[in-house]
């Protein structure tokens, strides 16, 4: 019989036998949430007995809104939903939308790409890693960690203007080209992250109490991790070696050396440390991309038809305003096969892959994101079963739940 | 800790072009599939490869497919409207994702289904990780997965009438935004 809301509401449901547990709300507005979501769990004691997630506060029809914009303005939609690591949703989307128009990308652009995701990929773990300190009561831990990601803001805005709903990419290419300025930016931060990367593991890595708060909390073992459809690195800490970026190389990580960083124990510390070594991978492959972009256009050619043209053309000649045209009007611009893809990519989270229909018109029929919040947060009632109060907020940080990916 | 770091093996070409082994592979399990279950139709796209099965042998198809083909992880589950899809006479399409995490394949497998009982057999009891899946779907789409321990709505609120992704849904809604019960102070 599962435990469900409205039978928690009523006072003399059956209690299973067990009338002394207690029912207790946590959330939807609670700071270790991080945003907005709701479990309600039973307690024994202090043991969590059984934990009932509720969740959709911040449902906003993300994948109905994908059936009114076309491929080009719904990447502003993808920002929103896991937005510490905006630019790494915008390259999913668009690896997915050129996925099914059969456009290739050129070799700079992919370069770009890489480069991109993959400081996405350090800023969201470098706030996972903050606020799993910060959940359990290491305050200065999240300040080094949320410091350290503030390049990484300053370098989005040099990339496009943005700094936090960046919208980069393009069907066929992305915004602006990558500048000297960015580039210098990068290699700045190559060399100033690893000192704060130092700090923090020695701030927590071997920290006695924040070692007896995650290690052997929240274990998800290697089958649980399959069976429950884990992904990314959640499912890596269980020893899933499952790496998207290396099993199916999509944009340039084929020619970049790196390494999939698992462990065995699954248990929240797993998940701290996988992160952590992640982060170092994702250095060494922008130290190798960064120094070795290859020169040539950013963006698809015009004959294919996709790329829109840059502004400045667009207002100057008339050219540029025609092509303009024939893209954005309907039935003019990309031809889109009556077609269905599935393609996905290794974000920072897990595998976050979209599925879309195509039926001809410029707009998805049917854009469906595949969020690796919400699958990893269905198995949170299983990950905290048995364990204490304060061991809810361990897990949950160490899950790294998006709520605005979760709901979408 | 155990910290294992797996050293990068030289890549092979089918590594490289992870599509160019695979086929055969995939082509030998939709062979397997229509030996047991009949003559199915499988096509490929982009590299993708999608088989159509019925919607009543749907559980029978991915308990093969997990059981001898080792298609262990459920990437997805989703569903189309297919309402105003030009050249279509069925209502809802059914997708399941599948990969497996040994071979490193992936095949979708699909399955049509219409009004007025839309429903389906839940696979909660072969993956854990379809229950919320499988709840998405009947929030947004309406669809019934029989035999599902805890089928309820789970994005959209409880008292929620209607299924908003199906394609006659009004992107603007249907005023239920107006209508949400108001619980006053003192109430409560």
């Amino acid at each position: 019989m599962p435990l469900t809301l409205s039978e928690l509401a009523d006072d003399h449901a059956q209690d299973g036998g067990q009338p002394y547990l207690w029912t207790m709300n946590f959330g939807p507005q609670h700071p270790a949430t991080h945003t907005t979501l709701r479990l309600v769990l039973k307690l024994d004691g202090e043991r969590v007995a059984d934990a009932i997630p509720d969740i959709g506060f911040l449902h906003s029809g993300f994948e109905k809104i994908g059936e009114s914009l076309d491929f080009n303005q719904y990447v502003t939609v993808t920002d929103r939903m896991n937005y510490i690591s905006p630019m790494s949703n915008n390259v999913a989307w668009h690896v997915a939308v050129e996925k099914l128009l059969g456009i290739e990308v050129t070799p700079r652009c992919s370069y770009i790409r890489t480069i991109i995701s993959e400081l996405m990929r350090i800023s969201d773990h470098l706030l996972c890693l903050g606020a799993m300190g910060l959940d359990v009561g290491a305050v200065t831990h999240f300040m080094y960690a949320f410091n350290a990601r503030e390049p990484i803001y300053e370098i989005a805005e040099a990339l496009c203007g943005a700094r936090f709903t960046n919208s980069y990419t393009r069907v066929g290419g992305v915004m602006r080209d990558i500048t000297p300025l960015v580039v210098k930016l990068i290699r700045e931060f190559l060399v100033e992250l690893p000192p704060v990367m130092n700090d923090l593991d020695r701030l927590m890595g071997r920290n006695r109490i924040f070692v007896d708060r995650m290690q052997g909390v929240g274990v998800l073992t290697e089958e649980e991790a399959i069976n429950r459809s884990c992904s990314g690195p959640i499912a890596r800490a269980s020893g899933v070696v499952r790496d998207l970026r290396r099993d199916e190389p999509y944009l340039s990580y084929a020619d970049f050396d790196f390494q999939v960083c698992c462990a065995r124990e699954g248990d929240c510390l797993a998940r701290y440390h996988v992160r952590m070594a992640e982060m170092q991978e994702s250095l060494k492959i922008i130290r190798q991309a960064v120094e070795n972009i290859p020169q040539g256009p950013v963006n698809v050619g015009p004959d294919q038809r996709s790329i829109l043209p840059p502004p400045g053309k667009v207002w100057t000649t008339i050219e540029g305003l025609i092509s303009h045209f024939e893209i954005v009007m309907p039935n003019r611009g990309m031809s889109v096969p009556n077609e269905e893809v599935y393609c996905a990519t290794e974000a920072p989270n897990g595998e976050l892959g979209f599925y879309i229909v195509g039926d001809g018109s410029p707009r998805a029929y049917r854009a469906r994101c595949r969020p690796p919040s919400f699958i990893h947060f269905a198995m949170f009632p299983h990950l905290i079963r048995g364990h204490t109060l304060s061991d809810v907020v361990a897990v949950l940080g160490s899950l790294n739940i998006i709520a605005a990916e979760l709901d979408r | 800790m155990d910290l294992r770091v797996r050293p990068r093996q030289t890549r092979t070409d089918s590594e490289v072009h992870p599509t160019k082994s695979m086929n055969t592979a995939i082509e030998e399990t939709v062979n397997a599939l229509r030996a047991a279950f009949g003559d199915l139709p499988a096509s490929e796209f982009r590299g993708d490869t999608r088989v159509v099965v019925s919607a009543e042998k749907i559980y029978d198809v991915l308990e093969l497919l997990k059981e001898r083909h080792g298609f262990d992880l459920l990437i997805d589950i989703t569903c189309v409207d297919y309402l105003n899809y030009p050249g279509t006479k069925d209502r809802f399409g059914l997708v399941y994702l599948l990969a497996g995490t040994v071979a490193n394949q992936r095949l979708t497998i699909r399955a049509f289904i219409n009004e007025p009982e839309p429903a389906v057999r839940s696979v909660v009891s072969l993956w854990e990780g379809a229950n919320w899946l499988e709840r998405e779907v009947w929030d947004m789409f309406g669809i019934q997965f029989e035999g599902h321990p805890d089928l309820r709505r789970i994005l959209m609120p409880e008292e929620f009438t209607a299924f908003p992704l199906r394609k006659d849904y009004p992107l603007q809604g249907l005023g239920e935004r107006h209508n949400f019960p108001v619980l006053k102070r003192g109430e409560s």
